[in-house]
């Protein structure tokens, strides 16, 4: 196999795509904890914190890393009913349904979120 | 409308080359033909010693798998008239596998793959034939009936880019037959094909690209099959870990 077997094909490129965003979920979730480790060392550092967010660089890094991690999760979503088999009366769920409701908890878990952190 | 087709085929003859070449051939078009029609053209009337497989004709034995244009394609049940605006159809051995002669590839290693995951119903206790059939709902027949319709065509096995990467690798067919078996409610061998496949090379070496799925011309969906596999395997790891008593036998 050539190292550039994932150009070969639209479906190989696609594939590596979804592969590769996920080093931005983790990059968020660091940025998550580095955020809360900021918020528990105090106001000030919580300021230093999110200035530095505000850096053209992070800014720039971010909108990148925001764009793969959605192409990431819809990627994933669009895979999950064919990794989810729900059978209701002898019936199997569509896979629409079951997207959907990935999705549906997706927004609410998005709301949850913004609930606490949005400032009042 | 075009009058003849180019099929570019490739040869191999290890009596007198080393590697595969490739060689043209002009087929009359007919919108009636199938890609197996134009290639038994060239075996009947151009050049008898093109080798390929066949059979049925029909899409039921899966022996005319090949490459066309680079996908693999189940050349009896493809029309001729889809690939006009592509001419000339490059005709290629199914890859990932070694070649014999011309596009017929060495069988082996699926074959060993696929009797590698038991496919067949297992029971713990046979009963004699006299006490009758093991009797089945339409319901339970549909859990699996998608997987069965697996016909060895191993066009999956050559969309599969980890079965290129590490030939080792179960394989899309091979697992997706195991599951058709798990999932079939007069077997009893589950856990048996879980010791096989519970393995790197088995459904943990699938990174879920999906052609295989895309090429499979019986929609047995062996991207789903592997996937369902990894659940199963999963919650039961979960089940051993923390509901000791839960774990399956």
């Amino acid at each position: 196999m050539p190292f550039w077997w994932w150009l070969q094909k639209r479906v190989y490129f696609n594939f590596i795509l979804r592969e590769l965003t996920c080093v931005f979920v983790g990059v968020f979730a660091v940025l998550t904890l580095l955020q809360i480790q900021a918020l528990a060392n105090g106001p000030d550092a919580y300021a230093e914190f999110i200035n530095r967010l505000r850096t053209p660089g992070l800014i720039l890094f971010n909108s990148v890393g925001l764009a793969a991690l959605l192409l990431h999760a819809v990627t994933w979503f669009k895979a999950v009913p064919t990794t989810i088999t729900v059978r209701f009366r002898e019936t199997r769920v569509p896979d629409h349904v079951i997207a959907g409701l990935h999705y549906v908890g997706w927004m609410v878990v998005s709301a949850v979120v913004a609930w606490f952190l949005w400032p009042s | 409308m075009a009058e003849t087709i180019k099929l570019t085929v490739s040869r191999y003859r290890p009596e007198e080359e080393s590697e595969p070449t490739f060689q043209t051939y002009d087929v009359p078009y007919n919108k009636e033909w199938v890609i197996l029609d134009a290639l038994n053209y060239v075996k009947d009337q151009l050049d008898g010693t093109l080798t390929f497989r066949w059979s049925c004709r029909m899409g039921v034995c899966g022996s005319c798998g090949m490459m066309v244009n680079g996908t693999p394609t189940l050349t009896c049940a493809v029309p001729l008239s889809d690939y006009v605006s592509s001419e000339p159809i490059r005709i290629e051995p199914l890859q990932f596998f070694p070649i014999i002669r011309d596009l017929v590839v060495d069988m082996n290693s699926f074959l060993g793959k696929l009797s590698s995951v038991k496919p067949w119903i297992i029971r713990d206790d046979e009963k004699p034939p006299v006490e009758g059939e093991y009797r089945q709902t339409p319901a339970e027949l549909d859990v699996y009936k998608q997987f069965s319709m697996c016909i060895n065509c191993m066009l999956c096995y050559s969309a599969c880019p980890v079965v290129g990467l590490e030939p080792e690798f179960t394989g899309p067919a091979a697992i997706a037959l195991a599951q058709r078996y798990n999932l079939d409610s007069r077997d009893q061998g589950a856990a048996e094909r879980m010791a096989v496949l519970n393995e790197h090379e088995g459904m943990w070496g699938c990174t879920f690209v999906g052609e295989c799925t895309n090429v499979c011309p019986k929609n047995v969906d062996p991207a789903g099959a592997i996937q369902l596999y990894k659940m199963a395997s999963a919650t039961d790891w979960f089940k051993s870990v923390l509901l000791p008593w839960g774990s399956k036998k």
